[in-house]
């Protein structure tokens, strides 16, 4: 295997972009990437998007894409596995590149999500459960959610403020993150007191539906020096899955895929989660933080409410989880997501994240996850 | 100097509260008050209609202006619920009034701005010199889908104004539209409740035609926020009035005087009419007032008028809308809320 390097990122501001179409956004997005590469071709492309079809009714996106960024005949991909997407388009790459396939290829994630109404978008989210034992009898992601919350917080003690800490820490992030849907802070006492959506997750504890895109340009790191270029390496690449139904886990306040997924990437990278210097997690829940940590070990299994009331996973502690403000704060445009993640990591590696850099960040660990962990997809980078 | 030379306010007697809305559908309340700033909304009877409602409040519109109604030749009823798909609504209210048959007639729709796009070729016929008043309505008995958002604002009420060249209560200084193409609220032919693009209805939608008509007024008629003494937008709920007066720069005291939504609903085509006539009732000589309506689609419509002494002598000669909306009030539960707007199915 050769080794990689992310040489080039794009993203531009999330939100609710009623004036732009899928292809747009993610267009500007792709040029952004490549104009930072410095490159003048791409040999292949990967893209994440959970659901163009249901969303805005368009499937055969790797071509269409190619096609809009003037890019035909490349070869293209679309990949889906969930919120997690833009994890697995990462994945793809970094193997395509690795593998020898392709030397340049550009990952992407996009996802176009307010052409459609909340009760639209609720369902095409929702077909990312299992349909026949969840779906068909009415479950959404804030119903699921909000059981391994309660679970969680009987089984350890796991209390409604802390919920509430971890969407107060990530809008605090979020605040210094001009590309984020919702820029600005929020107090406990407005996370407690916001519309309640499924007992105990109120609004403020949801990630947002949104519209956005991110981009990555990879390539081997050999090529990305001889470019001159800051070479950020893909050291570890992870993936697993779990049962897709919920009700089908031994444990439900446990997310076992994130746990597999982060041990095969810290071991590809040889090393362990304290070599780790910032964390980019799957907070489509405030309760998802406090179990993808544990999971990763960041905090002892059950004590993850406890790391954010202590101050462990914020920006200035041992662990700063979700330094960009997370799916939480700059929104959560699904399959654009995972590969949003690696935006911020490199940047953050590059010490090009303004007022939210962490300081002196030399490794950094994106998790992204699919449902309610079905899948889960990690890497691991790091500065050369 | 042409303008306003009568108005009148019309709201039907029955109210219907949030919380008895959402504890039909398992909904939290105060959320829905908080969120929306409402409190309550007015409900039409059985036998109330736009038409009914417009001849009533055109009635008291014109024991103010002290005219004689055959010298109206204009009549337009602005309203998204007109009784008959095919049979105007301003013939009936042309005939009710005594002002047929030298009388030109138009029934207008254009969501919730059908009432002021009424005033303003009522306005222009007076300035143009074709007719000598013209009579201009925004009514509406609006329906918002059972559970829907919409079902805790959606209310009934209608307003009048005549407008004349002579016994000027409130002079027109300017007017600006302001329309594109923007689809964030409709209804098919056949369809009985109205559909929404949700938060679409928002910044792309409400605040940027109201703030677009509301500029684009001032910098013609090289006036400020500062220079009026009242503000009125369209009302689709408590927050957004509030808000988009904040963001063009008006005071809550500029806007509360006209500022009806919180205990009488979005009465549609006569919610900003509404509150210029509750404005009006409070409003003292050479006071300025700013009137900006919105209707999806999308549009605004708006105006600036000059208040004139003349509304010392007619303000009192027709119920004043504050007292329409706190007066006599009777509370339906939602069974026969849901009688009265016809929301049960009966045997044919």
């Amino acid at each position: 295997m050769r080794d990689v390097a992310a040489i080039g990122v794009g993203m531009t501001k999330w939100g609710e972009l009623w004036d732009k179409s899928l292809r747009t956004i993610f267009a500007e997005t792709a040029l952004l990437a490549i104009d930072d590469a410095g490159v003048d071709r791409i040999d292949s492309m990967v893209v994440g998007c959970m659901s163009s079809g249901l969303f805005v009714g368009q499937e055969h996106l790797g071509s269409m894409l190619a096609d809009y960024l003037g890019r035909v005949p490349v070869p293209a991909a679309r990949v889906e596995s969930a919120c997690s997407s833009g994890g697995l388009a990462l994945r793809q790459g970094f193997i395509e590149v690795a593998s020898g396939m392709s030397d340049i290829v550009l990952v992407a994630g996009v996802e176009k999500m307010t052409d459609v109404t909340g009760c639209e978008a609720t369902y095409a989210l929702g077909t990312a459960a299992d349909q026949e034992y969840e779906g068909f009898h009415g479950l959404t992601f804030p119903g699921l959610y909000a059981m391994m919350a309660v679970a969680h917080m009987h089984k350890y003690g796991t209390t409604r403020e802390q919920l509430a800490m971890v969407a107060v820490k990530n809008h605090d992030n979020g605040s210094k993150n001009p590309l984020a849907q919702f820029p600005f802070k929020v107090t406990i006492d407005a996370v407690l007191n916001s519309v309640l959506v499924a007992d105990p997750l109120r609004i403020l504890d949801c990630s947002p539906i949104t519209d956005g895109a991110a981009a990555v340009i990879l390539c081997p790191a050999d090529m990305a020096k001889k470019m001159k270029k800051r070479v950020i390496r893909i050291a570890g690449s992870g993936q697993a899955t779990d049962t897709i139904a919920l009700s089908s886990r031994k444990d439900i306040t446990w997310i076992e895929s994130t746990d597999l997924a982060a041990r095969k990437a810290l071991a590809m990278a040889g090393r362990k989660i304290e070599d780790l210097q910032l964390f980019e997690v799957h907070d489509c829940f405030t309760i998802a933080e406090i179990m993808v940590t544990e999971a990763l070990g960041i905090a002892e299994k059950g004590r993850g409410g406890r790391a954010v009331e202590e101050g462990l996973t914020s920006l200035t502690g041992k662990f700063p989880v979700n330094p960009s403000g997370g799916l939480k704060a700059k929104g959560h445009p699904v399959g654009a997501t995972g590969v949003a993640q690696a935006v911020e990591v490199i940047k953050q590696l590059r010490g090009e994240a303004g007022e939210r850099q962490v300081k002196g960040a030399k490794r950094g660990l994106t998790q992204n996850m699919g449902g309610t962990g079905g899948s889960s997809v990690v890497h691991v980078f790091e500065a050369e | 100097m042409t303008g306003i030379v009568g108005y009148g306010a019309y709201i039907p007697r029955n109210r219907i509260k949030v919380e008895e809305i959402a504890k039909v559908w398992g909904a939290d309340a105060p959320s829905y008050k908080r969120g929306l700033m409402l409190e309550e909304k007015s409900v039409p009877s059985p036998d109330q209609d736009t038409i009914s409602m417009s001849v009533e409040a055109s009635k008291r519109a014109l024991k103010r202006a002290g005219i004689d109604p055959r010298e109206i030749g204009a009549v337009y009823v602005g309203s998204e619920s007109h009784p008959y798909a095919v049979k105007p609504s301003g013939t009936v209210l042309a005939e009710a009034i005594d002002a047929t048959p030298d009388v030109h007639t138009a029934d207008l729709e254009f969501a919730c701005k059908a009432g002021t796009e009424g005033m303003f070729v009522a306005l222009s016929l007076v300035q143009a010199g074709a007719v000598k008043y013209g009579l201009a309505v925004g009514a509406d008995t609006s329906q918002g889908a059972p559970g829907d958002a919409l079902e805790y604002s959606a209310a009934a009420g209608a307003a009048a104004f005549i407008f004349g060249a002579d016994g000027i209560v409130a002079e027109s200084v300017a007017t600006y539209s302001y329309t594109t193409d923007t689809p964030d609220f409709w209804r098919r032919e056949y369809q009985y409740y109205p559909q929404h693009g949700g938060r679409f209805t928002g910044d792309p939608a409400y605040f940027k035609h109201i703030m677009g008509a509301a500029r684009g007024l001032m910098a013609r008629a090289k006036m400020k926020p500062g220079d009026f003494d009242y503000v009125v937008f369209h009302q689709p709920n408590g927050k957004f009035p509030l808000r988009v007066g904040e963001m063009l720069g008006f005071t809550k005291k500029q806007i509360e005087p006209g500022w009806l939504v919180p205990k009488l609903g979005n009465t549609y085509s006569g919610s900003s009419p509404l509150g210029l006539t509750a404005t009006l009732d409070i409003a003292k000589p050479g006071q300025m007032i700013l009137v900006v309506s919105y209707g999806s689609g999308a549009g605004s419509d708006a105006f600036i008028f000059k208040v004139t002494k003349r509304i010392d002598e007619v303000r009192d000669l027709a119920p004043k809308t504050r007292d329409l909306l706190d007066d006599h009030k009777n509370y339906l539960e939602y069974g026969v809320y849901a009688k009265y707007r016809r929301k049960i199915r009966k045997a044919e």
